[in-house]
């Protein structure tokens, strides 16, 4: 077994509104920032044991599926490292 | 006959709901949601509040808790569900509806009252009602907005799944009558079969004479089919 980490990022869907995204431009445009949009996600670390990436990526792709993102309104991608590789 | 009316920690609105359907002569209880289903259960509230703190997503933890599995199993059997505000998002990240409730186009949370269309008057929650009918109930929710993918809202609506819509007093679907920008302006909606519904705006908050209109009422009489 070796350790990795494997990031989850969730984001809403194209097209799907962002209302915290749009108050936090805003925001931005009032300290004076010039920005023409922008987006937000979540991302997760999920620190766990497989025999292989693969089966790393896998199980964090089902938390996502199962968990972490709603599939009507998310998009999501996974990624993973060897934990040493992380630190 | 007892309505289950399920206590996740965070949920708020159970003694409303409880007290609610008391009031109305339809005996209920509140059930810990670690305690499972009752087995006289005859119908199941999820109530309002917010559960698990709304963390990840407003219902995400509590559609994923145990006894989600059996309010599925009942609801396939035909136990009558009603989702009110966060049981609204339970009801709906745990599939009994489609579509999902996420944050308000404001990005504020909003408390104030609203009315609502009645689209469809052939179900067990609106059948005191004719449609078009306007009733006027109180909305308390920072994750309201209905999302829907395209393809699933035209099922909804060619399914006749849509129960309520926000309007304004003369029952005009308009943008500013339409509280959080949810798609179609839509409140409430059915799952498969209409004895399951979800819906944010609260009848329960709308039913006892002393706080209030009572609109509510006869959306909560639906459990007593």
């Amino acid at each position: 077994m070796t350790a990795y980490t494997a990031t989850v990022t969730v984001r809403l869907k194209h097209g799907v509104l962002d209302p915290e995204a749009e108050t936090t431009k805003q925001a931005l445009d009032r300290l004076g920032f010039e920005l023409s949009a922008l987006r937000s996600a979540d991302r997760y670390e999920i620190d766990l044991e497989a025999d292989g990436a693969d089966e790393a990526e896998a199980r964090a792709d089902e938390m996502a599926e199962r968990l972490l993102a709603n599939p009507t309104i998310h998009d999501y991608e996974v990624s993973v490292v060897e934990a040493a590789a992380a630190q | 006959m007892t309505v289950a009316v399920i206590q996740f920690g965070g949920s708020n609105c159970d003694r409303d709901a409880v007290r609610a359907l008391n009031y109305l002569g339809i005996d209920a209880e509140r059930v810990w949601h670690e305690d499972g289903l009752p087995e006289d259960t005859t119908g199941i509230m999820l109530p309002g509040g917010f559960s698990y703190g709304d963390y990840l997503r407003a219902g995400a933890m509590a559609a994923r808790s145990p006894i989600m599995a059996e309010v599925r199993e009942a609801a396939d059997d035909g136990v009558p569900v009603l989702g009110v505000c966060n049981g609204a998002q339970v009801g709906s990240e745990s599939g009994l509806t489609a579509g999902a409730f996420t944050t308000n186009k404001s990005a504020r949370f909003q408390c104030e009252h609203v009315h609502l269309r009645v689209e469809n008057a052939d179900t067990p929650w609106t059948e005191e009602f004719d449609e078009g009918d306007v009733i006027e109930v109180p909305i308390a929710h920072g994750e309201g907005r209905f999302e829907i993918t395209d393809e699933r809202y035209d099922e909804l609506e060619a399914n006749d799944q849509i129960l309520f819509r926000y309007c304004d007093a003369d029952g005009n679907l308009t943008d500013e009558a339409n509280p959080n920008g949810s798609t179609g302006n839509v409140a409430g909606i059915l799952g498969d079969d209409d004895s399951v519904a979800v819906l944010m705006p609260h009848p329960e908050r709308a039913t006892l004479p002393d706080v209030g209109g009572t609109d509510g009422a006869d959306v909560l009489t639906g459990f007593r089919v």
